[in-house]
């Protein structure tokens, strides 16, 4: 193993197809046309000293190392602002070069530390590498002359140090800035020699606007933006490539290692989800993995309300299995189940579902992603064919309108979020129907052209409005429409959305959106010539959330957008494997790739691979599952790395349900919410320990590489295996690749997938299989899955939960930038430092209204239960709604949501809830029990 | 009654800072109390500086011009005028003014004789016969006069300006500009000045003319802050042409939509390079951009853009009206028609002298400059601003024409003239232009932003005897390296002045540190 050096090309690839033949050195080369010579030269094998130049930026040409000698042409052009043009012969090396370069090295050092053996960058520095270069031996100047020697290091963020006395002004940490991440936060503040990199209006990095994504540090090639992990550590020695642990972006990283030390994780340019770009929470936020509080023991307890023993596995693994058998002889072969994760691998989640089916005997498997996408799954098999996205993420640079439903790219995608927002200031148009006015409304470079701020559960209307318009004026694709979709289905859907309640003025009643933007919005979105419509959770979690996901997909084919690059309906994906995992058939209902078990060739392939009969009924899903507890049928469950407790919604009712089990086994990094209900605890392994594979949201298979052993002593998937044997099922995979080897042989669309075959080719997009022997990065190209598109009619009808005197405001949720999910990573790193407390936001008319000021503490009541938090004022969100977000425990968000879902896939209504507030004086009641089992937990855990 | 008489006192920098305002102040007060008999006009500057505030008085037939007038001389100067005796301040019909009428005034023939902002005064001497020679012969044959005439960029580059028009016009976008360069930066220069405050319509028929013939919609104006007065002018120029139709939609009936914007600049002199005065226009800090792509294929918001400074753009008007010909017929060789040239610094009779190319710089320094101001014998010469070659005494028979002049090793740049004395030390003036280039650097490009401080710093130490032979070799190799490195002129000329004092003054850079006499 070694360090992993990744080309710098200079500049950015150019993008014609056309080659021009040029001589370099007196060497024939053949590039592309548009390349600069910089470029031309690393392809052909020359390094042409640079500085200011690295090929994740455009040319900047300002640090003068790279100048050339160009025949016919007079003076010393800069090689990365000049592109190649036919027959060019460039000198890169002559006398005249090296005197000229050595000057302007000379330059540089008369005004830079000369620290070298004691720097943080010392083995990893460009001007380091560019002194030696040139061969500077001496600075005639001497060090005494105005310097920045003396500029004092901004030390505010908790990951990264900004010593400004180490910079050249390369402006490489601006560019990336601006280029790459879009945030705009950096600039260069003064002129001249004067010039200094700055954030926000001379802030310090903290205090200004600055995301943390750690582009800027990337780009840097000195020690002036570093790592204070690599401070501390000191340079890597190996690096691994693997795949990002948060969320569906599914970022390519590199583990930059010291033995089995992660000492950073650096963004991978080969990574064809992120190309090099990051966000704070992968590119920092791993600190979790060693934290303390990390459980690696196995343990176990008879009942809930006694202390955990900890326990060999074999004790563990043994007590898990005759208890859940026990449950069985007493309450029936169907009274267990279990839960997949979303967070781990393919390979482990493919195994705890046929553990299920194969051991348990029971289809009773059901994964988060019926909290988040089931509805996605469902929508777009019912119209297009397939339970996934239609694109790859690099589609959106062909869209020239992009819209963007119930989603928060900048928080929660924010690595695809750099990649729109630079397809916008491109010149691309956006629309946004949110109830909030989220960073993409408006943010430095970026306005979208239509915010349709509507009233939460009113999506399906305004889709339809847009389907109306479009009908009604003439602006839907005819000719697409009949070669490519079901026309009868089409001839009915157009009858019911041209309906008079689906029109802009109708809809504007019921959605608080102005009829003229509604219908200025569907203009643009119907008139493009690639329209591509992205949504997140803001569409699934409601009780129309499939009804919304076919009326999307509805608009796009009667527009004519899906099938090409720059179109598409494209679901951001939450978690790294939320795809993975319904894929690999962690619904009740269906086999690895979406296969019925009710259909018996189906059905019997597996039972033939597997050496079981498998039970052809369909089983719980999560929330029959709760119900069941509470009615008592349903008694013991095994459940990856999830916290139900936390995440699900109504807490109380889940609380009750989890209460009344017998045998709750939770596999988890640590002890969590669901945990202080459970009898075992296995201890599961971080993204760094695990050998498997994660899906994206854009189908893409990327590989997960182990840096470290697994620091509990087993591979998750042999925890799952022991247990099936335990139960007396056989299960003998010797490594993970076999798993994947089993998941291609019985999955159509993973046929052709293999890790040699990953590794080999780096990551694929299903389905890949003989007919798509290197996967399928757009879907539906020519024809849709399913045959002909399918139109399915979207008719409103409005959610059950209700706003009324008592309940007058619409609670909706989501999340913030650097925390994730239920937080039991993020909560544990440094991010804690930019949002330590789940805000309620309130619009200032609301807040005065009832006597709340920012800050102040506000009881949030439902019909459901009630909690208390502090308020956030702010005109982000419409008077009528508030919001917040369920990253922390102890607050309890989902004690207020309701156990309302999505009709068709029981996806929960976490967006809507109709709630009171009111300035609080004390803790409510579940908060205070919340605190008495935290402490019992500790309690519990320090007796063991 | 007595005869009515209009009195015109020049609304102009220059003369503002001489007592013009309150000469004009003076004037008004009397008018006030006139009964109709006085009226104040406020024309621009003639140019002669040297005469200023030149105050002239009109019966209707000729102009009577009365030089370095102070306001408490207007009342005697008018009661002289009316009573028909002499008057110390008289210097006679300004029509007779030698220093004036053997200029070529093609460019600012309007200057100083009519009203600066009366949109009748600009039509009745040819004002808008320009833009409607242009309607009339269409955009292609507009962009042919300009050719034909020759001009080149009065901004300092020299580039042909047709050649310029015709790259945008054959460009295709659905956007494109016409960027005028009011940035005048330059020491020693104030031409662009002039013109803006004398004769405000010139520049905006020229940039009109150029919107049309290249296909631009809009024009934007580059103002540097430094220069209040032109602004006002300007603002009210271009109000008025909106008024009256010479701008915005469909002018005067012809199908052609222009308007132009007046931006103020940030006080940067590196925004008077083209592509930073880009930058600053888009909104952005003033930093230099690399070329290619040229602005005028890739300008401003990346789009097809005319850059050209104000004289460029103030010659258009006549080159249309009076035939590209007619100016080629002026200057010589490739320096087809005039220059603006500005006389300053150590210099008896300071002004703006527009002369046909081919003039020389002693005939300018002398014959009109009348030598320098203390009388005693001229050291140097600095050309084309703070980035331009000193030149000798020895060389003011060199004609000014770009390509003699440059082969000379001279800049002609934007005309200014600047003189000094046998008491200049040479060194200090190397000094001062490193020390410019460090206190106007955009900081973008290494040798630039280093270089010049390393500069200021190696001439200090030179000046004080260390190292002496070492440290001139030093700066010999700094000076190529900005020359050759330096992303845009601003680095790479700043050697030129340095330079050129080492070559012809060698022994300002022997003696350390004393004290000239």
């Amino acid at each position: 193993m070694s360090l992993i050096r990744e080309p710098d090309f200079g500049t950015p690839v150019a993008r014609s197809e056309e080659t021009v033949q040029i001589e370099i050195d007196g060497l024939p080369a053949t590039v592309k046309a548009g390349t600069s010579i910089l470029r031309a030269a690393r392809e052909s094998g020359v390094d042409i000293p640079k500085l200011c130049a690295t090929d994740s930026l455009k040319a900047f040409g300002s640090c003068r190392l790279c100048l050339v000698e160009v025949e016919g042409r007079k003076g010393y052009p800069a090689s990365c602002t000049t592109k190649v043009e036919p027959g060019m012969k460039v000198r890169t090396q002559t006398a005249a070069l090296a005197k000229l370069r050595r000057n302007v090295m000379e330059l540089y050092i008369s005004d830079h530390p000369l620290d070298c053996l004691t720097c943080a960058a010392n083995g990893d520095c460009e001007l380091q590498d560019m002194a030696g270069a040139v061969g500077l031996r001496e600075v005639r100047y001497g060090m005494d002359g105005q310097n920045h020697l003396d500029a004092k290091a901004d030390t505010s963020n908790p990951y990264f140090s900004f010593d400004p006395s180490k910079c050249i002004v390369c402006s490489r940490c601006v560019r990336a800035c601006s280029e790459t991440q879009g945030t705009f936060a950096l600039t260069i503040e003064g002129r001249g020699f004067n010039s200094k990199v700055s954030a926000g209006m001379a802030e310090s990095f903290m205090d200004s606007e600055c995301v943390s994504c750690g582009a800027c540090v990337q780009a840097c090639p000195t020690a002036t933006l570093m790592e204070k992990s690599i401070i501390d550590h000191g340079q890597p020695e190996h690096s691994v490539v693997t795949t990002c642990a948060y969320c569906g972006v599914g970022c390519s990283f590199k583990a930059e290692m010291k033995g089995d030390q992660v000492v950073r994780m650096t963004p991978y340019k080969d990574g064809q989800a992120n190309h090099g770009h990051s966000c704070v929470k992968g590119r920092f936020a791993w600190g979790y993995a060693t934290h303390k509080e990390r459980t690696l023991e196995p343990m176990i307890r008879d009942a809930t309300d006694q202390p955990w023993r900890k326990v060999s596995w074999d004790e563990a693994l043994g007590f898990a299995a005759k208890r859940l058998r026990e449950i069985q002889d007493k309450y029936g072969r169907k009274s267990i189940g279990g839960i997949t994760s979303s967070r781990c691998t393919n390979e482990e989640v493919f195994v705890v579902q046929k553990l299920i089916r194969a051991a348990f005997g029971n289809n009773n498997v059901d994964t988060c992603a019926r909290v988040c996408h089931s509805p996605t799954g469902y929508g777009l098999k019912q119209t297009l064919g397939t339970s996934a996205g239609t694109q790859p993420f690099d589609s959106v640079m062909d869209a020239d309108v992009i819209v963007v439903i119930g989603a928060n790219p900048t928080v929660a995608h924010p690595v695809f979020a750099s990649q729109m927002k630079r397809r916008l200031r491109q010149g691309a148009r956006l629309i946004v129907v949110d109830p909030r006015k989220i960073d993409m409304v408006r943010s430095p470079h970026v306005k979208a052209d239509y915010h349709l701020p509507l009233q939460p559960g009113t999506n399906v209307p305004i889709v339809n409005a847009f389907a109306h318009v479009a009908i009604s004026e003439g602006l839907i694709d005819e000719d697409y429409i009949r070669e490519r979709c079901d026309l009868e289905s089409f001839e009915a859907w157009k009858k019911s959305i041209l309906s008079e309640a689906n029109s802009p003025e109708s809809v504007a009643a019921i959605s608080g959106v102005a009829a003229e933007d509604i219908r200025g919005a569907a203009r643009l979105y119907a008139t493009a010539n690639n329209a591509a419509i992205y949504y997140g959770l803001g569409v699934t979690e409601h009780s129309q959330g499939s009804t919304m996901v076919m009326g999307m997909a509805n608009l796009a084919m009667a527009t004519g957008n899906i099938g090409r690059s720059g179109v598409g309906v494209n679901p951001l994906r939450g978690q790294n494997n939320v795809q993975g995992s319904c894929d690999m058939g962690s619904f009740p209902h269906e086999l690895a790739g979406y296969r019925p078990i009710q259909d018996d060739a189906v059905r019997g392939q597996f039972e033939n691979h597997w050496g079981v009969t498998l039970d052809p009924e369909p089983g719980f899903r999560i929330p029959n599952m709760f119900d069941a507890a509470v009615a008592g049928k349903y008694k013991g469950m095994y459940i990856q790395g999830e916290d139900l407790a936390q995440s699900d919604p109504n807490t109380q009712h889940v609380e009750e349900a989890l209460q009344n089990m017998e045998c709750i086994i939770v596999q988890d990094l640590f002890l969590n919410e669901t945990a202080k209900f459970a009898h075992v605890f296995l201890p599961g392994t971080s993204f760094l320990e695990k050998d498997g594979t994660f899906i994206n949201a854009e189908r893409r298979i990327n590989r997960v590489r182990p840096v470290m052993q697994p620091r509990q002593g087993k591979e998750e998937w042999r925890i799952t295996q022991d247990l099936a044997q335990a139960l007396g099922y056989p299960m003998s995979y010797t490594n993970a690749a076999e798993i994947m080897d089993e998941i291609a042989v019985l999955t159509p669309t993973f046929a052709g997938v293999s890790f040699a075959f990953l590794d080999r080719v780096g990551s694929v997009q299903w389905p890949c299989n003989e007919s798509a022997p290197l996967g399928t990065p757009i879907m539906h190209v020519g024809a849709f899955v399913r045959g002909k598109g399918l139109f399915v009619e979207t008719d409103y009808v409005p959610t059950k939960e209700r706003t009324s005197r008592k309940f007058p405001l619409l609670l909706t949720t989501g999340r913030i930038l650097s925390q994730y999910n239920v937080g039991a990573q993020t909560r544990r790193t440094e991010n804690m430092v930019w949002y330590d407390a789940d805000l309620l936001e309130v619009h200032p008319a609301d807040a005065e209204t009832r006597g709340i000021r920012d800050g102040d503490l506000v009881l949030l009541r439902s019909r459901k239960g009630e909690i208390t938090l502090p308020a956030k004022i702010t005109e982000r969100v419409n008077p009528g709604v508030v919001y917040t977000t369920f990253h922390n425990p102890e607050t309890g968000a989902n004690v207020v949501t309701t156990e309302y879902s999505d009709w068709a896939t029981s996806c929960p209504e976490y967006k809507v809830t109709a709630v009171e507030i009111m300035p609080a004086t004390h803790r409510t009641e579940w908060q205070e029990g919340f605190e008495r089992r935290e402490k019992q937990q500790q309690e519990m855990l320090e007796n063991s | 009654m007595s005869q009515q008489l209009a009195i015109y006192v020049p609304r102009e920098t220059s003369a503002a800072s001489l007592g013009a305002e309150r000469v004009a102040a003076a004037v008004a007060d009397l008018a006030a109390q006139s009964d109709g008999g006085l009226r104040l006009i406020r024309n621009g500057s003639w140019g002669a500086c040297w005469l200023e505030p030149l105050l002239e008085i009109s019966d209707g037939n000729q102009r009577i011009a009365y030089a370095n007038v102070g306001a408490d001389e207007v009342a005697g100067i008018i009661d002289a005028h009316r009573n028909g005796t002499s008057h110390a301040r008289k210097l006679g019909p300004t029509v007779e003014i030698p220093y004036l009428i053997q200029q070529d005034r093609w460019t600012f023939h309007r200057c100083g004789l009519i009203e600066a902002l009366s949109l009748e005064d600009y039509q009745r001497h040819g004002g808008w016969a320009g833009l409607e020679k242009a309607f009339e012969i269409g955009s292609a044959a507009t962009v042919e006069q300009v050719k034909i005439s020759g001009l080149r960029g009065r901004g300092g580059a020299g580039f042909p300006a047709g050649i310029k028009w015709q790259t945008v016009a054959d460009a295709s976008a659905d956007q494109k500009y016409v960027a005028c360069n009011a940035d005048e930066g330059d020491s020693g220069t104030f031409s662009d000045r002039m013109l803006m405050e004398g004769d405000p319509y010139t520049l905006i028929e020229g940039m009109a003319i150029a919107g049309f013939a290249v296909g631009a919609s809009l024009g934007m104006i580059y103002l540097r802050s430094e220069y209040p007065l032109a602004r006002q002018i300007l603002a009210a120029a271009l109000a008025n042409a909106r008024e009256s139709g010479w701008l915005g939609d469909n002018i005067r009936g012809s199908g052609f939509s222009f308007d132009i914007e007046l931006h103020i600049g940030g006080g940067s002199y590196v925004c008077g390079e083209e592509t930073a005065m880009l930058e600053s226009l888009e909104g952005k800090q003033g930093l230099v951009r690399f070329k290619p792509p040229l602005p005028a294929l890739e300008g401003l918001f990346g789009k097809p853009t005319v850059v050209n400074n104000v004289v460029t753009l103030g010659s258009v008007a006549n080159i249309l009206r009076l035939g590209g010909d007619r100016y080629a017929a002026l200057g010589v060789d490739r320096s087809k028609g005039t220059l603006a040239f500005q006389l300053g610094g150590n210099i008896k009779r300071g002004g703006l002298v527009e002369k046909a190319f081919g003039v020389t710089l002693r005939e300018l320094i002398e014959d009109w400059g009348g030598g320098t101001a203390t009388g005693r014998p001229i050291k140097a010469v600095q050309i084309g601003g703070p980035l331009g070659p000193y030149f000798p005494a020895a060389k003011l028979d060199t004609p000014l024409e770009y390509e003699k002049f440059a082969a000379a090793g001279g800049m002609i740049g934007h005309g200014g003239i600047v003189v000094f004395d046998d008491t200049v030390d040479m060194a200090e003036q190397a000094r001062f232009a490193m020390e410019f280039c460090a206190l106007e650097s955009c900081g973008k490009c290494t040798p630039c932003r280093i270089g010049s401080v390393r500069g200021v710093e190696l001439i200090d130490k030179i000046r004080a005897g260390t190292d002496r032979d070492r440290n001139l070799q030093v700066l010999d190799e700094l000076c190529d390296t900005m020359i050759h490195g330096s992303l845009c002129a601003m680095g790479g000329m700043t050697p030129f002045p340095v330079r050129s004092a080492v070559q012809c003054f060698p022994q300002d850079f022997e003696s350390a540190g004393e004290s000239k006499s």
